[in-house]
């Protein structure tokens, strides 16, 4: 058996990183911003507004998909809006499987996110008040960089996390060669084809490698950020 | 005025500017509570707060001035340095952000005041207690206040770290004219720094002053530890005796020997004498050890614990306080009015130089 990629292992694994790295930069805003509202903000409504943002995590991954393609497929209420005012399609589309991924990582980066804002002690942000700082300048200067470790932890995370996202962006982006087959829909492929054993078990091997190399990164990037800040 | 569940805050007092005001009381007294008014970071149930004739807070009108747009400088207990920054970084952050503040003092004169020259490139785990909060020193003072907050900067800091923090607000309190408010609760800070003070106890002011006026009121029994009750006295040093560490001081009309280094001829310093070490007579006494008599009479006698009583005696100006046993005072008999010497020993004094003011500044 050969140890090296066809060029359709190839594609699918450019793919993947395709997808999950636009998962993460389209989610990470959204994420700080979540985390933000989940840890500082006092609102009835709270509780389930948490629930829901960690649905996915709990919700099966077709469903979601599913309940995505209702939302923006051609006919849905966003899908219709969005094509008829920007031309954008997202079902079945890189696109949409970055949406699909997005969605489902989304409940681990807030995490991340949120555990580094729950440590930030807050005496730094009312000594930058007494400096002279308006909020948005406090936000920027100090509670951002010191969330910075939660939030790379949180990107890495959801980036290899969203490198073997599956049943979301099966039922939302379908499983088309070179447009939404990424590493683990051409895994699935191989499997349901006769003489895709040994594709299979490589790109089995490669998604192990990704997913180890992705949570390590994590955490040296992690502890190299708390030496710096002293911690 | 601040309720907090069982706890209610009620203070009001006013003072002379520049100056050390110190806010003195036990844990739990509301001084941290009474500062946090001050900056804006805790908004009162109902009050006022005034600086320099401009409002910051007023309940009535609805009046709350931002803390950042205050101008109050506040140092916490635990220095609160932004750990993602070297405290040259942390030094600049207030200046960057004092804008048309007029500037009265710039980076390089903080960094020499302060002695923070080896420290600018650290980050604030590489620093000691003592030289965290005086970065944080620098850092408030560079963002131009008008108003100085100390928040017991000394209290987490040990003895040998508070040594190397104490000069340092002594030469902002001597160089700077820069009003400050200084919360602690341990009496020899409030005598090294403080010219005025105010006294908090279960959330109320208890008597507020010149330090060496309130020294001698009988509220600061309830304040302090009964062996450090003792008359403040200001005085101005006239001789030295370097070889013995002594030096003379002119205080009222009479004259004290009193151990203190460093302070040369000319220079104002202040003693506490302690009520517990001094002793009161009637004639004067020959052969003792004692160093130091000082004529005066008896202003009044104030009951102490069981069995002792505090008696005031005027030394020509100054009051002093003296603690003796209720026996001698039935023995001596004595009266206001009466004239007594009272002995002091030198070596009993705790003394502290003070380089500014020439006077405390009065209220009458």
């Amino acid at each position: 058996m050969s140890l090296s990629l066809s060029s359709a292992e190839l594609e699918a694994l450019r793919l993947s990183l395709e997808v999950a790295a636009r998962s993460v930069v389209f989610s990470l805003p959204l994420a700080v911003l979540t985390a933000w509202i989940l840890t500082r903000a006092r609102f009835p409504g709270r509780t389930l507004f948490d629930a829901f943002v960690h649905l996915p995590l709990v919700l099966p991954p077709v469903a979601v998909g599913y309940v995505l393609l209702l939302l923006f497929g051609t006919h849905g209420p966003l899908g219709a809006w969005l094509r008829a005012h920007f031309g954008i399609q997202l079902p079945f589309t890189t696109a949409g499987a970055a949406l699909a991924t997005a969605v489902m990582t989304f409940p681990l980066m807030v995490r991340a996110i949120r555990l580094s804002l729950e440590n930030i002690d807050r005496g730094l942000e009312a000594a930058a008040r007494t400096l002279g700082a308006a909020p948005l300048d406090r936000f920027l200067t100090i509670t951002l960089p010191l969330m910075l470790p939660g939030i790379l932890a949180g990107a890495v995370t959801a980036f290899a996390a969203g490198l073997g996202e599956f049943g979301a962006v099966i039922t939302f982006a379908a499983n088309i060669p070179g447009v939404t087959r990424t590493l683990p829909l051409a895994l699935y492929t191989a499997m349901q084809s006769p003489d895709g054993d040994a594709t299979a078990l490589r790109l089995a091997i490669l998604s192990l490698l990704l997913g180890l190399g992705g949570l390590l990164a994590a955490e040296l990037l992690v502890r190299r950020v708390r030496r710096r800040l002293g911690r | 005025m601040k309720r907090r569940g069982e706890f209610t805050l009620a203070a009001a007092f006013a003072a002379p500017t520049p100056g050390v005001i110190a806010l003195f009381g036990r844990s739990g007294s509301g001084k941290t509570t009474l500062i946090e008014m001050l900056a804006g970071l805790l908004p009162p149930d109902a009050g006022e707060v005034q600086l320099a004739g401009r409002t910051l807070t007023d309940t009535r009108r609805g009046i709350a001035v931002a803390p950042e747009r205050r101008r109050i400088g506040y140092v916490f207990q635990d220095a609160r340095l932004f750990p993602h920054m070297t405290a040259a970084g942390n030094l600049r952050y207030g200046q960057k952000r004092a804008g048309a503040a007029p500037q009265f003092i710039r980076f390089e004169e903080v960094v020499e005041l302060l002695g923070l020259g080896a420290l600018c490139g650290r980050r604030p785990h590489q620093l000691s207690g003592g030289e965290r909060q005086r970065v944080a020193l620098g850092r408030a003072l560079l963002a131009q206040p008008q108003l100085l907050l100390l928040d017991e900067p000394l209290a987490s800091l040990d003895v040998a770290r508070r040594e190397e923090v104490l000069p340092y607000l002594e030469r902002l309190r001597d160089w700077l004219a820069i009003p400050m408010v200084y919360v602690s609760h341990q009496f020899d800070e409030v005598l090294r720094l403080a010219t005025w003070l105010v006294l908090l106890e279960g959330g109320r002011v208890l008597a507020d002053g010149p330090v060496g006026e309130l020294s001698v009121r009988a509220e600061m029994r309830s304040v302090l530890a009964p062996d450090l009750v003792g008359s403040v006295v200001d005085g101005l040093v006239t001789r030295v005796d370097p070889a013995v560490g002594t030096v003379e001081l002119a205080v009222g009309s009479g004259r004290l020997q009193a151990s203190l280094r460093d302070a040369p001829a000319g220079t104002r310093v202040r003693v506490q004498l302690l009520a517990r070490d001094i002793i009161l007579a009637t004639q004067p006494i020959h052969g003792l050890s004692v160093r130091n008599a000082l004529l005066g009479t008896v202003v009044d006698v104030t009951p102490d614990d069981p069995g002792s009583v505090l008696v005031k005696v005027d030394v020509g100006g100054p009051l002093v306080l003296a603690r003796i046993s209720t026996d001698a005072l039935e023995a001596l008999r004595l009266r206001p009015g009466d004239a007594v010497w009272a002995l002091v020993k030198a070596v009993s004094t705790r003394g502290h130089v003070f380089r500014l003011f020439g006077t405390p500044p009065r209220r009458d």
